[in-house]
């Protein structure tokens, strides 16, 4: 086994942010890179959990602000013990080791570096109640010749035996609004005075969705 | 457009652009590497379309090369495309001159020259 890095903790923080919206960059060798912008940060540490009081390690982290009439008396204590004013959404981050952080700290963009490597977590956009063909990417019927089979879901198992629909069955439903990673997107450009990330092709989310953004999880030797 | 969005494109977007349109016989130069080495490449033709915006924005050149009609995209804003010289202007009547894929021999290359038309021929 490997030695684990150094920063391989500091790999695996997060920051809440907010979608932006798309566009197209030049990089460095003059390519044309779709991106998605990410207002991410600044994030003040609200409060540090420890395997020893909580069971596990973790930073509960703010984001955005909301006006105080809006907070409950209890989210109005917990905010006071960290001495942070009114913050709009509150999120926590799982670490596997102490982190070094302390309540009241605030973490922001210049987390990631340029051509680091981040997973960004969101909600899907809701596409409602949808059809196989849609939902699924099944295939669906010929359009013509009087098939008369077109989005249909087809056959849903077999007969007396197993005597039941298994499970899994592909059937249509509501798709969308479900939390999605997508692993592994390259950072362009990090704007620490603006608090943004360009990352490198599409994340989740409608523009102005709520996103985390977290260093890979999954890279080569914990190489961003 | 989100005014974030808008800045990182605007950015990006080169301060001044050759102001050739569509109809116009141009020299694109742009920049090719080859392993190590730069160069720049010439490719020469008539501007069929112009189309997109801001940082998106792109145009079509099209040319008979040895009896092949070859059409390139370029986009206006990159780095890569170096320069645009315009050889002829003209006067056209199309937003995309996509009929001239249909021609072929001489009618292939014509379009209503400026100059000419100044001069009060016909359209």
């Amino acid at each position: 086994m490997g030695e684990t890095p150094p920063t391989a903790w500091i790999m695996k923080l997060a920051l809440i942010g907010k979608k932006i919206g798309m566009t197209q960059v030049y990089d460095g060798e003059s390519r044309l890179v779709p991106v998605t912008v990410i207002e991410a940060g600044p994030c003040p540490v609200t409060q540090v959990k420890t395997s020893e009081r909580d069971g596990y390690n973790a930073l509960q982290i703010g984001y955005s602000t909301r006006k105080e009439k809006n907070l409950s008396s209890g989210e109005k204590g917990h905010l006071k013990k960290s001495k942070q004013s009114s913050l709009g959404f509150l999120k926590e981050v799982r670490l596997q080791e102490l982190p070094e952080q302390k309540e009241g700290d605030i973490l922001d963009v210049s987390l990631f570096a340029d051509d680091a490597k981040v997973d960004i977590i969101g909600v899907t956009k809701g596409r409602g109640f949808q059809g196989v063909v849609k939902r699924f990417k099944t295939k669906g019927g010929p359009a013509s010749h009087g098939s008369m089979f077109h989005r249909r879901i087809g056959s849903i198992g077999q007969c007396q035996y197993p005597g039941h629909v298994n499970k899994n069955q592909k059937m249509p439903g509501h798709m969308g609004g479900v939390r999605r990673t997508v692993q592994n997107l390259k950072v362009i450009k990090v704007d620490t005075e603006k608090n943004l990330i360009l990352v490198r092709g599409c994340i989740p989310g409608a523009n102005g969705d709520l996103v985390m953004v977290r260093s890979a999880k999954k890279t080569r030797n914990g190489k961003s | 457009m989100n005014a974030i969005i808008k800045e990182i494109s605007d950015s990006q977007v080169k301060p001044e652009v050759a102001p050739f349109k569509v109809g116009d016989g141009v020299r694109v130069h742009t920049r090719v590497r080859e392993g190590e080495k730069e160069r720049i490449q010439l490719f020469s033709g008539i501007v069929i379309s112009r189309k997109g915006s801001g940082i998106h924005e792109t145009f079509t050149v099209r040319r008979i090369s040895y009896g092949e009609g070859v059409e390139k995209v370029f986009p206006v804003h990159s780095p890569n495309v170096v320069k645009v010289e315009i050889d002829r202007e003209s006067v056209t009547l199309r937003a995309r001159m996509y009929y001239l894929r249909d021609r072929i021999g001489k009618s292939a290359n014509k379009v209503k020259e400026k100059r000419l038309v100044e001069r009060g021929a016909k359209i």
